[in-house]
């Protein structure tokens, strides 16, 4: 059956040629911290989960020594010019779109097909879209390759000429789950649930709905993530309070509250696969830049759901 | 109290502009350290959150497509293709991707965005097509704010999108929380319930990206002699 294990391969395969090709890029002053950083996240996809977590850990710890300082160093690998490219682009025309739209529409295709019962065991039902997401990729390859008569090693040179902008940012996403999975196993969230339960407004339903709103973006704002903050927040303030001595509605609680949190992910850096990678993606000079478009949008939706969950959460 | 020192240390950490990979892993150490569990114990635990959040790192094996097509010239070729639209702007073409990306997210669609997948090749060159034909070539830092709002439309649109599918993690956490404390509810009425706020992303985030043509537009006019 093809799930997680079979993309971490494939993923793990990807950085290995990614160090190679730094290695042997003699334009990047820091190729050897680069080579060391995707050659330590390749060996943490390819071995990890066949090995102790404590030597995870020290692949973790030695990928933040080599990127912690300095940071990481940007190869040159020959790309075309912007003249071959407009020739390219006015040549090819729209063909050019068909194999970007191959990676979201089989996405898509195998989301649905993959679940079917005719198929079931083919992949792991759970892993399906992310499954489907990657195969896009090789359909998408197929159909690119021949079209513009590529070799072998351009879409991995091209791959790592992106790669590098983004940088160590890539990996900031995956070090966040994994610092909030520390903060859950150290007790972090019972104790802000403890906090927040002391200072509990006392008397007004306004009170209660804005300390959870506000409390619910705040929280994720710090965890990085609505997910972590919505057990703490609503079994702090939420049910004890919203609910149980108001006697709100607990789906529109539920729902409501949620999406307060997700104003809080618009806000903040440590939602670093919405917030930062963009930013890096798109080499904007401000790291903070898509944080700062988003910010009035995030402030307004977050006094519109208050405002939403006070008027509706006690009427049903 | 004393686990919360490393939500300290991420605090002044992101704002020292320190590296974040060094800030988190600090955090992780010293949050684990104060919650009572041993160094061995501590850099176990983080080691096997970061393996079993690998899935999250798994999209960047698409970079090398979106390289090789750039390298073939598709950011030019979307951006002669909304060149030659001249009704587009870029606060009317946000505005269109925002609505396609969060109808698709509210049926259950979020794989079809994405910033690698579809903002950096196709719609941040979009955008800043549509801007340098009504206004000519454009200083650096319009077009940062362009491709900042790129993204944007992209997140806004997908996060107030995808809680009115029913089958979304976020949809299936409420009820499973809710569940544990003896309150059933059926994932239909917490996704009916992300209407009204997905109405208001849109009016809000509309409302604005039509403001950004028009700042655009000021601005523009204000910085040509």
């Amino acid at each position: 059956m093809i799930g997680l294990e079979v993309l971490y391969v494939i993923g793990g395969a990807f950085f290995a040629a990614i160090a190679v090709l730094s290695a042997r890029d003699a334009s990047n002053p820091k190729r050897w911290k680069n080579t060391a950083f995707w050659g330590l996240f390749a060996a943490s996809f390819l071995f990890g989960s066949h090995i102790p977590d404590f030597a995870n850990g020290l692949i973790v710890i030695a990928m933040v020594a080599v990127a912690g300082f300095g940071g990481l160093g940007r190869g040159e690998p020959a790309t075309s010019s912007p003249a071959e490219r407009a020739e390219s682009a006015a040549r090819l025309g729209n063909r050019l779109f068909l194999p970007a739209l191959a990676i979201p529409a089989t996405a898509l295709a195998g989301t649905f097909l993959f679940k079917r019962p005719e198929l079931a065991g083919l992949v792991d039902p759970k892993q399906a879209t992310l499954v489907s997401l990657i195969l896009g990729v090789f359909v998408a390859l197929a159909i690119a390759m021949p079209m513009l008569r590529a070799r072998p090693a351009t879409p991995l040179q091209e791959g790592r000429r992106l790669l590098d902008t983004v940088g160590w940012a890539a990996v900031l996403p995956q070090m966040l789950a994994a610092l909030g999975a520390v903060f859950a196993a150290a007790g972090v969230g019972a104790v802000i649930g403890q906090l927040a339960g002391q200072w509990l407004p006392d008397g007004s339903r306004l009170a209660a709905v804005a300390a959870y709103t506000f409390g619910m973006a705040i929280f994720t704002m710090v965890m990085g993530n609505a997910f972590a903050a919505f057990p703490v927040m609503t079994a702090g303030i939420g049910l004890p309070l919203i609910v149980q001595r108001f006697g709100g509605d607990p789906a529109i609680m539920g729902a409501i509250g949620m999406l307060s949190g997700f104003c809080g992910t618009l806000m903040t850096p440590m939602a670093a696969n919405f917030n930062i990678v963009p930013a890096a993606l798109l080499e904007l000079k401000d790291r903070n830049g898509v944080i700062r478009a988003q910010l009035p949008t995030a402030l307004i939706l977050l006094l519109a759901n208050t405002a939403l969950m006070y008027a509706l959460v006690f009427r049903f | 109290m004393l686990p919360l020192i490393g939500i300290a240390v991420v605090v002044i950490g992101f704002m020292a502009r320190l590296n974040p990979l060094l800030v988190v892993t600090v955090a992780a150490l010293v949050t684990g350290l104060a919650g009572g569990m041993g160094p061995v114990e501590v850099i176990e635990t983080f080691g096997k959150a970061f393996k079993e959040n690998r899935y999250v790192s798994v999209v960047w094996v698409v970079l090398p497509v979106i390289g090789l097509l750039e390298r073939a010239g598709l950011q030019e070729r979307a951006k002669s293709l909304i060149g030659q639209v001249k009704a587009a702007t870029v606060g009317r073409l946000l505005l269109l991707y925002f609505i396609l990306r969060q109808a698709t997210a509210a049926l259950g669609l979020t794989s079809l965005g994405g910033h690698a997948q579809m903002v950096r090749p196709l719609i941040a060159p979009m955008a800043e097509a549509a801007a340098e034909t009504h206004h000519g070539p454009l200083p650096d830092g319009m077009r940062q704010t362009i491709r900042a709002h790129a993204a944007a439309a992209d997140n806004v649109a997908l996060f107030f999108g995808e809680d009115i599918f029913i089958a979304i993690a976020s949809i299936l956490l409420i009820k499973g929380f809710l569940e544990q404390n003896g309150i059933i509810v059926e994932p239909l009425q917490l996704s009916v319930c992300a209407i009204p706020t997905a109405i208001v992303a849109l009016l809000v985030h509309g409302t604005r990206l039509m403001l950004l043509d028009r700042r655009l537009a000021r601005t523009l006019a204000e910085a040509r002699p």
